[in-house]
């Protein structure tokens, strides 16, 4: 593939043909501030925070430019603080200004790009006044929306078209009025929505956040336990409980993307209803056991019903190598070829 | 049109519709009816024919006689005096405004003489809902030799000869978008009309539209053949319910006379063409939101850098997307020669320009001038200057996106880089022309409350900016305004045209950006000595009755809403400015011989400065 060699302030830089002016500096660790891009999803251009200067073009913003040969880019001008300073207060402007008691306090995109870019105090003074505040959209179990932090980049819009398909909420209404919803402005929990928690993860501010605000002390790298996908996950802990989940972008199977039950599902591991011995019935009534004595029950019971009036049902939780181990079981040990799986039901 | 008839043209554009054009042909057809008259002469509804202000009109041809101001009780008079008696009618004709004497033939009228019509020279002679009218003016001839060629090289280099630019606004030139289409790879191809025409007080693709329809489906046609197209759409706008009517039925009668669908004229080359209704959303005017609403989407514009229309369009395949003006002038252009063409105009602006001329001017209306014409023609020759003797102040041009140009400006010649230079733009055609009673902070106030509206939420620069510069300028027209506003909105505006994501966004600031170059002192008024020197918003103005003119009638204070007049009967009168709220109807209710309320510039409450 092509090789483009061009400069980013000053700096060399050579990427490959097709990347973007602001990918390349991104590799190369040269910030651009932006905020409604992300390396996995198609760029739009619309927060126009990532606008350079290159010379000869003038201002272009760097998710959509193509790296040229030759290409001489400047993330610092006159033109391009101009440009970048004053969409950034229309949006602080715009936004809620409680960051301390926001969720993505200090791992906020809005934060990182105001620190970087700085604001104009007069000016963001005269244009920061009262607003209509607009009510949020609670309705989905897992996780809040709040407009009034949203800053319409649109991740969320195109997580849930481009990465899941599922295209549960867009844009309605325009101009100030435009909100991010279901079809005609319902709300999340009467759309499609899978509650996949892809857009959560995804929103570069406080407007979706996990219901569940408790923070890990620790995490922990483990693979998720619902299904045979094996999806990479890290567990946030914190005293000896799983407070959240959190995909793993390392894990090659899964690159990040996790579904409702392993996102959200992990509450069942501390409930009190859970099932942490065997129980095995005696007269009406069940009896925590050992698990010798269950599963000594459990062969005794099998070895007086071999052949066919035996059959297996095998279960989606489990790995594809442990559905091997119950079907060969089954034909094996059991002598029949009674064997069913419940994904197929 | 029938050789040794006489026809009476009764014109329905939409304006004259307003003014009951339709009762009047009705009545027309009823009274020649029957008589001897009836087969030699013809009665027949033509599109707009540009003179709206003098409106409902009716000519007489050949004569050319032009009645205006037209009632369904004139047209006994039209029809016994002037077809059977050869009178023409004097009290309907057009009357001089100096001499008073009346103008016959419209021809003679100033109106029309300044103006040169090619765009619109079917509009108002030909019946738009009849192609056999549009055949006898030589309709479809164009289409119908180039049909005959073996590709659209020829047309291309007709289309280069002309140096037409492209009527939207932007002024690209025509026959490079055409060739980057025909030479884009792709089997399938799409020409698109835009017809989402939806800047305030603009009409002139709608009069085209709903005056000579066919001559748009012709020049799309054309292009199709050249770009290797096999199907068009034409997107306008649902609020021109007429226009949609003359454009299905012109297409239903192009089709059924083999000028449009598969085989066209016999060639092998097959085209077709489909109305779609717009929204009503004012960016889906620009091409990329066009042709995602067109594919059932939402109508956002799409950010460049980003492929040509013509090489991803609609449905992602090549499109060749023209204005409605661009597409109609095509088949002249194609009769007369690109060279014919090319004579006309400026340097860089070649052939006509058509315009919707409105606001404060004695003439309203549909207007077409050569290329390079003064400001200062088409406002007092053709428009007929300002009425009611006030002094000219400002005229817009390019609707939201243009900008607004002092007196100092009129003798700017009209094309479309001296207004670019001047800080306003040719646009599609609007023509706003404002008198001294305008208050210029709240004409940016207006075109931003309409740029507010329709941004279509995507960019921050649009969604945002447009909404602060809105509220800082309700503010000053509220006399709320600060110290360094103006600064404030010169750095806001200059970011969003700077910064937004497409053409409505990067010219959205132009109105304020302009009346801040213009008229500051406007500004300052307002924000720092508290009054609005054009005496219009209604916060900065008061009210107050002169005691050498006041008759103690007693008049105005039963007028007052909130009894802030005292004064006996044969009293002078005196406003009570703390209880004033400013709403005028002192000043409508003193009867206009003694006009005692004056409206002064200012506060004259305790504490204000009288100005």
């Amino acid at each position: 593939m092509r090789v483009h060699d061009l400069t980013i302030d000053g700096v060399a830089v050579s990427a490959p043909e097709g990347t973007t002016v602001l990918d390349a500096a991104r590799k190369k660790g040269i910030y651009i501030p932006h905020l409604c891009d992300r390396p996995d999803l198609k760029p739009v251009g619309v927060c126009r925070m990532c606008t350079v200067e290159v010379e000869g073009k003038g201002l272009v913003i760097s998710c959509k430019t193509p790296v040229r040969d030759g290409m001489v880019v400047r993330t610092e001008s006159e033109g391009v603080s101009k440009v970048r300073q004053v969409a950034l207060e229309l949006l602080i402007a715009d936004h809620d200004s409680d960051c301390l008691t926001c969720a993505k306090d200090t791992n906020c995109s809005l934060q990182r790009v105001a620190r970087h870019v700085g604001v104009d105090s007069p000016r963001l003074a005269r244009i920061r006044r009262e607003r209509d505040r607009r009510p949020l959209d609670t309705s989905n179990p897992f996780f809040d929306f709040d407009p009034n932090r949203c800053i319409l980049c649109g991740i969320c819009v195109r997580t849930c078209d481009e990465l899941q398909n599922i295209n549960a909420i867009d844009y309605t209404f325009r101009g100030t009025k435009t909100l991010i919803a279901g079809f005609g402005n319902r709300p999340r929990i009467e759309t499609n929505c899978e509650s996949c928690g892809e857009c959560v993860v995804r929103c570069p501010v406080g407007a979706l956040v996990p219901k569940d605000s408790r923070q890990p002390s620790k995490l922990v790298r483990t693979i998720c336990s619902f299904c045979g996908c094996g999806c990479g996950m890290l567990l946030g802990v914190r005293d000896g409980e799983i407070v959240s989940a959190a995909g793993d972008f390392k894990n090659p199977a899964s690159r990040g993307r996790l579904c409702v039950k392993g996102r959200y599902g992990y509450r069942y591991v501390n409930s009190p209803e859970r099932l942490t011995t065997p129980l095995v019935k005696r007269d009406g009534e069940f009896i925590p056991v050992g698990w010798d004595e269950a599963l000594d029950l459990v062969a005794e019971k099998f070895s007086e019903s071999m052949g066919d009036s035996f059959a297996t049902i095998a279960s989606a939780k489990c790995t594809n190598e442990e559905n091997y181990v119950v079907q060969k079981f089954t034909r094996v040990v059991m002598g029949t070829n009674n064997i069913d799986h419940c994904a197929r039901l | 049109m029938k050789k040794d008839t006489r026809s009476l043209l009764v014109c329905q554009g939409s304006m004259c519709i307003s003014g009951k054009s339709r009762a009047i042909q009705e009545a027309l057809e009823k009274k020649v009816a029957g008589t001897q008259m009836d087969g030699d002469v013809e009665v027949k509804l033509i599109g707009c024919h540009g003179f709206c202000q003098q409106g409902p009109l009716v000519i007489v041809e050949p004569e050319a006689t032009c009645y205006t101001g037209v009632t369904v009780e004139d047209v006994d008079d039209i029809v016994q005096s002037d077809l059977r008696d050869g009178q023409v009618v004097e009290r309907l004709l057009f009357h001089d405004p100096e001499t008073g004497s009346p103008i016959a033939s419209y021809h003679d009228i100033p109106f029309y003489g300044a103006q040169t019509k090619l765009l619109l020279r079917h509009c108002g002679l030909i019946n738009p809902e009849d192609i056999d009218d549009y055949l006898g003016v030589g309709g479809y001839e164009a289409l119908g030799s180039v049909l005959e060629r073996p590709d659209g090289r020829e047309v291309l280099a007709e289309l280069k000869a002309s140096q037409l630019r492209g009527r939207g606004g932007g002024g690209f030139p025509a026959w490079r978008k055409w060739e980057a289409c025909l030479d884009a790879d792709g089997d399938e191809k799409f020409v698109v009309c835009n017809a989402d025409e939806g800047d305030p007080g603009a009409f002139m693709d709608r009069s085209i539209l709903e005056g000579d329809p066919h001559a748009v489906l012709e020049g799309m046609s054309i292009a199709g053949f050249t770009v290797g197209a096999r199907k068009g759409y034409i997107y306008v706008r649902a609020e021109y319910p007429l226009a949609v009517e003359r454009l299905r039925v012109a297409i239903d009668q192009a089709r059924r006379r083999g000028y449009l669908g598969s085989d066209i004229l016999g060639s092998g080359f097959s085209f077709d063409v489909e109305v779609f209704l717009g929204a009503g959303a004012f960016v889906c005017g620009e091409s990329t939101a066009l042709t995602l609403s067109i594919e059932g989407k939402r109508g956002l514009p799409k950010a460049a850098p980003r492929p040509r229309t013509t090489e991803v369009g609609l449905f992602d395949k090549p499109t060749l997307l023209n204005n409605v003006k661009t597409f109609a002038f095509v088949p002249l252009i194609l009769a007369q020669g690109g060279e014919w063409f090319a004579r006309i105009g400026t340097e860089g602006s070649k052939g006509t320009a058509t315009f919707a001329l409105s606001g404060h001017v004695v003439n309203c209306g549909l207007i077409e001038v050569p290329m390079g014409i003064t400001l200062r023609k088409i406002i007092y020759e053709i428009g007929g200057g300002v009425p009611e003797g006030k002094a000219f102040k400002a005229v817009q041009t390019g609707g939201p996106s243009g900008g607004c140009l002092p007196e100092s400006f009129l003798d700017t010649p009209v094309d479309y880089d001296s207004l670019l230079q001047a800080g306003s733009m040719m646009g599609s055609g609007g023509m706003v022309v404002m008198n001294e009673d305008t208050c210029m902070v709240d004409v940016a106030r207006y075109f931003l409350q309409f740029t507010e509206r329709e941004s279509c939420g995507q960019c921050v620069h649009c969604r945002l900016g447009t909404k602060q510069m809105l509220t800082i300028l309700e503010e000053i027209t509220r006399g709320e305004g600060k110290p360094g506003d103006v600064e404030f909105l010169v750095q806001i505006g200059e970011a969003v045209n700077a910064g937004s994501l497409c053409g409505l966004g990067q010219s959205a600031a132009n109105p304020v950006l302009t009346t801040i170059r213009y008229f500051l002192d406007e500004y300052e008024a307002h924000i720092v000595e508290g009054r609005c020197p054009a005496r219009s918003c209604k916060a900065l103005i008061s009210f107050q009755i002169l005691p050498d003119k006041c008759i103690g009638c007693m008049l105005c204070a039963k007028a007052c809403p909130v009894d802030a007049i005292a004064g006996e009967r044969k009293s002078v009168h005196v406003i009570d400015q703390g209880k004033c709220i400013r709403c005028g109807m002192c000043e409508e209710a003193c009867p206009s011989r003694y006009s005692a309320v004056e409206r002064t510039s200012g506060s004259l409450a305790e504490g204000g400065e009288e100005a």
